[in-house]
């Protein structure tokens, strides 16, 4: 094995504090990147949840419309428009909405309200944990997820409320269906969820539309456009896009958490290349010494990328072992943030070459060392 | 005659520029043989650490002809002067220029290493090379737990282990009491003439005189004494001063 590992590794780890100070550069700032990105991700699932919890191959939504949460209102005649194309399996109405929930001790709290046919098994609660979901067709059942009993001022199954001055009861219980705006979702039964959005009978939120089997879909879904006019038909991909779209660019959330990103980035590769620039320079006589004993400048180059490597690497794992600990602390939690293979992936190649382009510094000085300085000291 | 090594003809060198210009080099003819050492000698500022820069290769002449080994060093970038070094060159530097933390056997590696020589092999042969100047004992110490006399053996085993054409020392005795100048000078002598190299000393010391074969004295610039082997012209008889 060459020995240019081994002179990188005695170079980093010889100053221990200078090591460990880049250490923490480099971890404050993967961490930084790994902690926006993360949420970057989460945000982007808890946006779509909805969409991705419904068994629709298309969405018929108000024109315009920029996302799953928009209160804009359809036709319900679009329903058999819809039902009549060749190679549609059914269309089932969808009301969602804003809505008010009053505690038995009569303060109020805003809940977002969802409702569908239970028999059609369109969107649905999931995860239920405990009670009925057969039980929201009752008048005044819902589902609720036992995260928001504090904030619905509920301790369980049988509780009771009320919403828009109906009378309701808490007939099965979720886990982990969480709203990014910190409103509860509460899953109703259709007719139950015109009443407490005020939806007239004759409007719907969306049409869900599910295609029989074996069916041309390009051809089914130019045939529903034909038919909604100046309603909107989306695939469950482009809905879902649109809505993610929506909420991290559109609102400007996305690029706030990428603008963090990208903060981490840059002080990450600024402590990198101060400390880096620092070690070649007090290593400077040593380089200057294997120049003058004829080394080429790319075994320099190495032993100052091999340092920038280790860094990497070495801060990487510390990094990553912080980022496990805040997903796992954050799972369980309104905006959870999510992790992903590639994420990882990418972070560390982010790392390796924040951690390289951060010796070019160290690079650039080492060009200009004369050997003949060996001689003058 | 023995091979010529390094053979430079009308060497010049002006350092400075406008009124602080200075003629280091003022036309210098030299050859250095193998089986020869040779000692450079002369005051302070006559030119000696310029002279051996440039047959180092680590300074261009300004006007003049090196040839190294045969090869002219004419119109030679830093990379391909950088490449002579490594393939004709061993040098010994006064400050010894360890790799602090190094052992001694990696320090001595390292000549390997640079010119692509790795593993097991390049370890034993820097063991071997450690054992020539009596500090394979001493192959795991750090730099800072052995004494100058020791840096300085371990600096010139760093500089014979590739077998290099020419050894260039400069003032390698110079932070050394007498014991350890000698032992230093007597491995020296020993690579020059058992080893078959070209060894340049470039140095104030005086005791060193009776391990030359060749003393050369430069003055402002110009070489203006040479003296070769035999008692008549060195001032200490040469099988004295090799005694151990």
């Amino acid at each position: 094995m060459s020995l240019v590992m081994t002179l990188a590794s005695r170079n980093l780890f010889h100053d221990r504090l200078r090591f460990i100070a880049t250490l923490v550069g480099i971890v404050f700032s993967v961490v930084l990147v790994m902690i926006q990105m993360g949420l970057f991700l989460g945000f982007g699932r808890m946006v779509t949840t909805m969409i991705d919890h419904a068994n629709a191959d298309l969405w018929v939504i108000p024109k315009g419309a920029k996302c799953f949460e928009d209160p804009s209102l359809l036709d319900l005649k679009l329903r058999e428009k819809v039902a009549a194309v060749d190679g549609v399996a059914s269309v089932v109405p969808l009301v969602i909405g804003f809505s008010d929930w009053r505690l038995d001790s009569g303060e109020m709290t805003p809940v977002f309200v969802i409702g569908t046919d239970l028999k059609e098994g369109v969107l649905s609660p999931w995860n239920v944990v405990d009670g009925d979901v057969h039980a929201l067709s009752q008048s005044g059942g819902v589902a609720v997820d036992r995260s928001y009993f504090d904030r619905l001022g509920i301790k369980g199954l049988g509780a009771t409320a009320e919403i828009r001055g109906r009378r309701v009861k808490v007939v099965a219980l979720t886990d982990g269906i969480r709203s990014f705006t910190t409103t509860p979702f509460v899953f109703v039964d259709l007719k139950n969820a015109r009443l407490y959005t005020g939806t007239f009978p004759n409007r719907a939120s969306d049409l869900v539309a599910r295609l029989k089997p074996d069916t041309d879909r390009a051809k089914a879904i130019d045939a529903v456009r034909a038919q909604v006019g100046d309603a909107e038909v989306l695939t469950a991909d482009e809905f879902r896009s649109r809505s993610r779209s929506f909420w991290l660019f559109g609102t400007g959330a996305g690029a706030a958490l990428f603008a963090g990103a990208l903060l981490g980035v840059i002080v990450g590769t600024v402590i990198v290349a101060q400390t880096l620039y620092s070690s070649t320079k007090d290593h400077l006589s040593e380089f200057a010494t294997l120049r003058a004993m004829g080394s080429s400048n790319n075994y320099i180059y190495n032993v100052i990328i091999y340092q920038a490597l280790l860094n990497a690497v070495i801060g990487f794992v510390l990094a990553a072992a912080i980022g496990y600990v805040v997903v796992e602390m954050t799972a369980k939690s309104a905006l959870p943030i999510v992790i992903t293979p590639w994420l990882v992936a990418a972070l560390l190649a982010l790392t390796i070459v924040m951690c390289v382009s951060s010796g070019i510094g160290a690079i650039i000085r080492v060009v200009r060392i004369d050997p003949a300085t060996v001689f003058m000291r | 005659m023995n091979e010529i090594i390094i053979e430079a003809r009308e060497l010049r060198k002006t350092l400075g520029r406008g009124a602080g210009q200075v003629q280091a080099l003022r036309g210098i003819d030299l050859s250095l043989r193998r089986g020869e050492l040779t000692l450079l000698m002369g005051p302070s500022g006559s030119g000696k650490t310029t002279l051996l820069l440039i047959l180092g290769c680590m300074l261009a002449p300004s006007s003049g002809t090196l040839s190294i080994c045969g090869t002219s060093t004419e119109h030679a970038d830093k990379e391909a002067l950088a490449k002579l070094r490594r393939d004709h060159f061993g040098f010994v530097f006064q400050s010894y220029h360890l790799f602090p933390t190094l052992t001694a056997a990696q320090n001595v590696q390292m000549a390997l290493d640079i010119r692509g020589e790795h593993g097991r092999a390049a370890a034993k042969r820097a063991r071997a090379a450690l054992g020539l100047v009596g500090l394979e004992q001493k192959a795991r110490s750090r730099p800072n737990a052995l004494s100058g006399g020791e840096q300085q053996r371990v600096a010139i085993a760093r500089a014979i282990v590739a077998n290099p054409s020419v050894i260039l020392a400069d003032e390698p005795t110079s932070a050394l009491d007498g014991d350890n100048g000698r032992t230093i000078m007597r491995i020296l002598a020993e690579t020059a003439h058992e080893r078959d190299r070209a060894v340049l000393v470039v140095t104030h010391d005086p005791r060193i005189i009776p391990f030359a074969d060749r003393i050369i004295e430069i003055e402002d610039g110009l070489l203006v004494n040479e003296k070769s082997d035999g008692p008549e012209q060195l001032r200490v008889p040469k099988a004295a001063a090799l005694r151990p």
